[in-house]
């Protein structure tokens, strides 16, 4: 271990290895790895270490003790590591949005983001958007009654985005959020129809959601139907 | 080349959380060593294994890096403030628009809001080439793929190329540089203040390196005197999308106007050269003239000469030409295109103009 170097460096070095230095050097050597080796200067001539290390993030309100490799993502920890695959990886190079997902309530790209610098912040992700009674979001209510989304493998960056932008502007005109959610791309070229939605969205966050909505998470859309609807409440 | 989309090759990951340790970790580590600030930069490099650092020392926990303190003498920016922070600040709002102006159309919000202004002026060219990991000049090699018969070089320079044709991509920096910004880099020499444009190295000196960071510095801090602040401004910026895209040029002016005519101005354009571009030449020339088309005309006239087109980009010399013209005289009371209400329709391209 290098860092018996630096037990070397003390006033007194012993000369002999006693068994007690020996295990005093083993503790200290292990402290300072577990303490010291992520805010810390590394001794010189360090092997490096790139392995996985056990972390806690703050995901969706809740405290997720997670292992994680240095360079990885935070989309590659939420999705892999995780489970919440809600969050998508699309072009993984800061070009697309599809990874959107708050950091202390602002939108930044998951792809881009190394898991170990997020440590003690509040990730949210589309998973953490309904509240615990399964009651969706505003602006999910609002991509439902609005069919925002083609095949929506870009919505739940969209959702992020948008979500994150309306804590900074909850009264947007249709431009200034277009500006707002413009760091996502739809490969459906859906834009209109995504506006739509979030502009819906920012209505439901501003005044409620109408009532008589609030349960098609469940029941699916009122438009289809009685039968389709009372299907899809049994899961069929 | 493929896309890669596993995970990044392994490196080490130090986060220290003092400028101090910092800097200690880099002189330390040397040419090992790679600085990561926001990282929009760094993680292309990595995930495409073009650059493979053994370790990565992460500015992003140093807290006295971050915030935007108005000082005596104008405003001291921390070099990992983030771009949408300075974007929205009060004061560069009320006092340097041109720099806000110049980072709200960097790149897209997402961007922004993780992206930090010591990056943005730090970071490296964007020719594919050399990003595609090619063997070129920049990268070591000797040849230039972009500077051929057939190489894609529409985006690429019109001024100060040597064997390299790629050119400086920051937004920010001409705003800099307009304001007359000073950039502290601490050496193991100590600290160092430089003016905002003596921060680029071009190819003829260094061809490897795109700023005078040798290996151990570190940006710290760019300060803006308060000479210019409430002058008029003008920043513009063309690209092919208004999002993400950097630009295919961009200018900026401050100006003081005194009795119609103008008596001080700092002029910079980017995107032209491989360092950004003071034009001190064109400064000379309007100096005590009226700021209007005809002085607008002459300097646009006067900024492009000498420019030596490639290929592919011949339509920057009339683009330069124009912008520099609207940055002279085009000034009174005009607010550059939309950047910061957001309105993205009022943009008018200048090469029509």
């Amino acid at each position: 271990m290098s860092d018996r170097n630096d037990l070397k460096s003390g006033e007194n070095p012993p000369k002999t290895i006693t068994r007690r230095n020996f295990i005093l050097g083993v503790i200290a050597g292990g402290a300072a790895v577990g303490a010291a080796s992520y805010r810390f200067l590394a001794p010189r001539g360090r092997t490096y270490s790139t392995g996985e290390r056990l972390i806690t993030v703050n995901v969706n309100g809740k405290p997720r003790r997670v292992d994680v490799m240095k360079q990885e993502t935070l989309a590659w920890t939420l999705r892999y590591k995780l489970g919440l695959t809600g969050t998508k990886l699309g072009c993984d190079r800061a070009e697309c949005g599809a990874c959107t997902v708050l950091i202390d309530n602002v939108p930044h790209y998951g792809c881009s983001v190394l898991t170990h610098t997020v440590r003690g912040r509040n990730v949210t992700t589309i998973e953490g958007l309904a509240s615990a009674d399964g009651r969706l979001h505003p602006v999910q209510q609002a991509v439902i009654d609005e069919q925002g989304f083609q095949c929506a493998f870009c919505m739940s960056g969209f959702l992020m985005a948008t979500v994150g932008f309306l804590k900074t502007n909850p009264n947007p005109t249709r431009k200034e959020l277009a500006h707002g959610i413009s760091g996502n791309l739809c490969r459906c070229q859906d834009y209109n129809k995504i506006l739509d939605a979030m502009m819906r969205g920012a209505e439901y966050m501003r005044d409620g959601i109408p009532a008589g909505k609030t349960l098609t998470a469940i029941a699916g859309n009122p438009a289809a139907g009685d039968d389709a609807t009372a299907a899809l409440a049994r899961g069929a | 080349m493929a896309i890669i989309r596993d995970v990044m090759p392994a490196f080490d990951l130090l986060q220290p959380s003092s400028a101090a340790d910092a800097q200690k970790l880099l002189q330390e580590h040397g040419s090992d060593a790679w600085i990561m600030a926001g990282g929009l930069d760094s993680f292309d490099w990595l995930k495409d294994r073009i650059k493979k650092p053994k370790v990565l020392v992460d500015l992003s926990g140093i807290d006295e890096l971050k915030g935007i303190r108005v000082t005596g003498d104008g405003v001291e920016i921390g070099a990992m403030t983030t771009l949408t922070e300075v974007a929205e600040h009060p004061e560069i709002r009320k006092n340097y628009s041109v720099l806000s102006q110049a980072v709200s159309v960097v790149a897209s919000p997402q961007i922004r809001n993780q992206g930090t202004l010591g990056g943005n002026v730090s970071q490296d060219v964007r020719c594919w080439y050399y990003r595609g990991g090619w063997p070129c000049y920049r990268a070591g090699g000797n040849i230039c793929y972009a500077d051929t018969p057939v190489g894609r070089n529409r985006e690429h320079a019109i001024f100060g190329a040597d064997r390299c044709v790629a050119v400086h991509p920051s937004d920010s920096v001409p705003a800099l540089i307009a304001l007359d910004a000073k950039f502290v880099v601490q050496t193991s020499k100590g600290e160092k203040t430089v003016d905002a444009e003596n921060y680029y190295i071009g190819p003829d000196l260094d061809i490897t390196r795109i700023n005078m960071l040798q290996p151990g510095d570190l940006l710290t801090a760019i300060r803006i005197p308060s000479t210019w602040a409430g002058a008029t401004f003008y920043f513009e910026k063309v690209r092919d999308r208004n999002v993400w895209d950097f630009p295919l040029m961009n200018v900026a002016s401050a100006i003081v106007l005194s009795g119609g005519a103008i008596s001080r101005i700092r002029l910079a354009v980017n995107a032209v050269s491989p360092r950004p571009m003071r034009l001190k030449n064109v400064e000379d020339a309007v100096v005590g003239k009226p700021a209007d088309a005809s002085t607008g005309e002459m300097a646009g006239k006067l900024a492009v000469q000498g420019a030596v087109p490639l290929q592919f980009n011949a339509y920057k010399i009339p683009l330069m030409r124009n912008l520099v013209k609207r940055a002279v005289c085009g000034v009174a009371g005009q607010q550059a295109y939309g950047a910061l209400t957001g309105d993205l329709d009022t943009q008018e391209v200048a090469w029509n103009s």
